[in-house]
């Protein structure tokens, strides 16, 4: 499981790129091939369910925050010790612009492949593509591999970064220093691409002369496959430096719609700063009040609704009003039916059917209960069942249905001496529908004459 | 009227307080509503009338203008007060009732402060702001991120107390919750930041605050003006009180503090 869990974290990695990452099924899709070689004597279906269960448990399906939480002990300030947890995610679950659902891998999922903690990107990046230049040149080709591979999680990473800010741009425009620090943030982030760029340019250029002239097949093939890699990177980049070149019409845009305005000051309350901000540095048990009052004002009035009598019956019998309408759950209401649970098998109808076809004459339910025991301990359930459901039987449906015969049970008054069940023990027999009134009183009495004779 | 008071004034006083408790009725598509509304405008002792009137049932009277129509608010303990237990009460067992509430809570603040980002917006009566789930969602998570960075900085006890759940910071709890899951169905799944917001943004938009624009970005609103005037003159009010009776005081440029910061860690959101 921990091999496909980490299989799973790298598919999620590649996936990720400037706008979104990997779907659910996508993932599952990818991981099938790992799961079938761990155990290739199971199925494809089970295959597909341990790759769900591994994401699953990857996302941590089930608990409310999706996390995961470590405790851990350590001694505070003053010296005592103290017990604190510490919250991670592995795969995060996001939104993408057109309502999808996918997943991103966190950082600490991305450290965990990369195997180095807290290291800062780029100069990470720079320490791979070194280390992955001299792998090149000396030969070593699965080592190179490797360190491409690196590489490309730092790539990701480094787009993750920078898609985080540019988002920030887009967001509000007011507050930002157009003339420096946007256009200085961009061109640092142009010249990082344009040096990868080459570099990796070059990398392929000698790796790929590797893999025209190598000899041994294995080797031929590792080199193609480091090619991929780093062909994968370059497009990365490209991608990266298109959004970059959009941020600053983006910007244009967005001041125009936003549009600058000077009003009148007046001394308000700043939302953000004197209330959000504040807010969410609180502890939960604080900011109860605050945000209680707040609604409280920005939620407006709920007029009393006033009881009618016409109305009270059906207002009594509602459920509980719930808000949960404003969730979007009312747009797509669940209509199919739920199926019913399934009691009994096919196989123990089947039997139950076996057993209750009892031609001209009639059986005591002891007696055929003692014979179900015998065949299924679940049996005689459903025989029990089926002779109730007997003692008062559908004969205009059956009619309808055209069949000629019904199962009836009458009580004579026995007592049922049953180890599992109580009451009559009802006479159960096969009564013919001779009469010509299709469900009339007539045809049940005279049934009921025939079954119980 | 300014001698006497007749009862046809009280009438018509009650009957533009009555207007004012439809929140979806404006004026300018009700002539009776519109004349009313004038009369409060142009007539000071109707308008005081009318306000006393209010008063007496629980209520405030926030605005009365032909733009705005008469916007009520509730006073403390009223019966028209919308209860924050209600509107956050969920059927989910085995969560915590007071997360939920301080992020049901977090989520209309964030809304506010997201539709009038400056306090000039707040103020301009022209204003008219714009708010998307995605928006709010990320705006928070990235004031959170700094409030995390910050926390960092001032290498404060690290993580939460095993033992004292309670003393957690609100934004470690809000970015600990994710934005999204999947659903079987694809319905919003309600326990996540965006299934909260989302709910905040269709409640506001039911009490006549908001009005749907889109689906874009999760749902977008632009706000009424009887948005603006109850954020502006009750809910910040009030809130900012609680605020300073736990003596949380921020000092902020009149510029408003939401920023971009774009020089070290790119983190949005600036105190």
């Amino acid at each position: 499981m921990a091999e496909i869990a980490l299989q799973a974290i790298d598919q999620v990695t590649i996936a990720m790129d400037f706008d979104r990452g990997a779907g659910h099924d996508d993932v599952v899709k990818r991981l099938l091939p790992f799961v079938a070689a761990q155990a290739p004597d199971r199925e494809g279906g089970e295959h597909a369910q341990v790759a769900q269960w591994v994401l699953d448990n990857l996302i941590n399906v089930g608990s409310t925050d999706r996390g995961f939480r470590v405790l851990y002990g350590t001694f505070g300030r003053t010296g005592e010790y103290e017990r604190r947890v510490w919250d991670f995610r592995l795969l995060v679950e996001l939104v993408s612009a057109d309502g999808e659902i996918y997943l991103r891998a966190s950082d600490e999922a991305i450290n965990v492949l990369v195997g180095a903690l807290d290291t800062d990107v780029e100069s990470a990046q720079i320490a791979a593509e070194v280390k992955l230049e001299n792998l090149i040149k000396r030969g070593r080709l699965s080592d190179a591999q490797v360190a491409a591979q690196q590489a490309r999680y730092r790539t990701v990473q480094y787009a993750e970064t920078l898609r985080r800010k540019l988002e920030a741009t887009r967001r509000d425009v007011r507050s930002v220093d157009w003339e420096e620090e946007v256009p200085d943030l961009i061109n640092d982030a142009l010249v990082h691409i344009e040096d990868r760029y080459r570099y990796e340019n070059a990398i392929l250029t000698n790796i790929t002369q590797t893999r025209d002239e190598a000899e041994d097949p294995a080797r031929k093939l590792k080199a193609a496959e480091l090619v991929e890699i780093v062909a994968d990177c370059i497009r990365r980049h490209t991608q990266l430096q298109a959004r970059l070149q959009q941020a600053g019409s983006t910007f244009r845009f967005e001041q125009d719609r936003q549009q600058f305005s000077g009003h009148a000051r007046r001394a308000v309350v700043d939302l953000f700063g004197h209330l959000l901000a504040p807010t969410l540095d609180l502890t939960v048990a604080q900011a109860a009040r605050p945000v209680a009052a707040f609604f409280g004002g920005a939620a407006g009035l709920t007029p009393p609704r006033l009881p009618r009598l016409t109305h009270l019956i059906e207002q009594l019998l509602k459920s509980p009003q719930d808000k949960n309408h404003l969730l979007g759950e009312v747009p797509e209401p669940e209509l199919a039916p739920l199926p019913d649970p399934e009691v009994f098998t096919d196989e123990q109808w089947h039997r139950a059917t076996e057993l209750l076809e009892l031609h001209e004459v009639p059986r005591r339910l002891s007696g055929l209960l003692a014979d179900a025991r015998l065949l299924d301990p679940d049996l005689p359930w459903l025989v029990a069942l089926l002779a109730l459901h007997a003692v008062s039987p559908e004969i205009g449906v059956t009619l309808r249905h055209g069949n000629d015969q019904v199962l009836l049970a009458v009580d004579d008054g026995t007592p049922l001496h049953d180890p599992e069940f109580g009451g009559s023990d009802l006479l159960v027999g096969v009564a013919r529908l001779g009469a010509a009134e299709p469900g009339g009183l007539a045809a049940d009495d005279a049934l009921r004459g025939e079954a119980v004779a | 009227m300014s001698e006497s008071i007749s009862i046809e004034d009280i009438v018509a006083g009650a009957r533009l307080l009555a207007f004012g408790l439809r929140p979806k009725q404006v004026p300018s598509r009700d002539l009776d509503y519109a004349g009313l509304v004038k009369r409060a405008v142009e007539d000071d002792a109707f308008r005081e009338l009318t306000d006393a009137i209010a008063e007496g049932l629980g209520l405030t009277v926030l605005a009365v203008s032909a733009r705005t129509g008469m916007v009520l608010g509730p006073a403390e303990e009223s019966v028209f007060e919308q209860r924050f237990d209600d509107y956050a009460r969920r059927a989910m067992t085995g969560e915590r009732r007071d997360l939920e509430r301080v992020l049901h809570g977090v989520a209309h603040i964030a809304v506010a402060a997201l539709a009038f980002p400056r306090p000039d917006d707040l103020a301009s009566e022209t204003y008219v702001g714009r708010v998307s789930v995605e928006q709010v969602d990320t705006v928070v998570r990235e004031a959170c991120l700094m409030l995390a960075t910050r926390a960092a900085e001032a290498e404060e006890a690290g993580d939460p107390l095993d033992d004292a759940p309670e003393l957690e910071r609100v934004w470690r709890v809000y970015s600990r919750r994710p934005e999204a899951m999947r659903t079987k169905d694809g319905r919003l799944s309600p326990s996540t930041t965006r299934g909260i917001i989302s709910k905040a943004l269709k409640f506001l938009a039911e009490q006549g605050f908001l009005a749907r624009m889109s689906d874009a970005d999760g749902g977008t609103y632009r706000t009424t003006p009887r948005y603006q005037v109850q954020v502006r003159e009750l809910a910040a009010g009030r809130a900012f009180a609680e605020l300073l009776a736990l003596q949380v005081v921020t000092v902020t440029d009149p510029s408003g503090s939401l920023h971009i910061v774009p020089a070290g860690d790119g983190r949005s959101g600036d105190v």
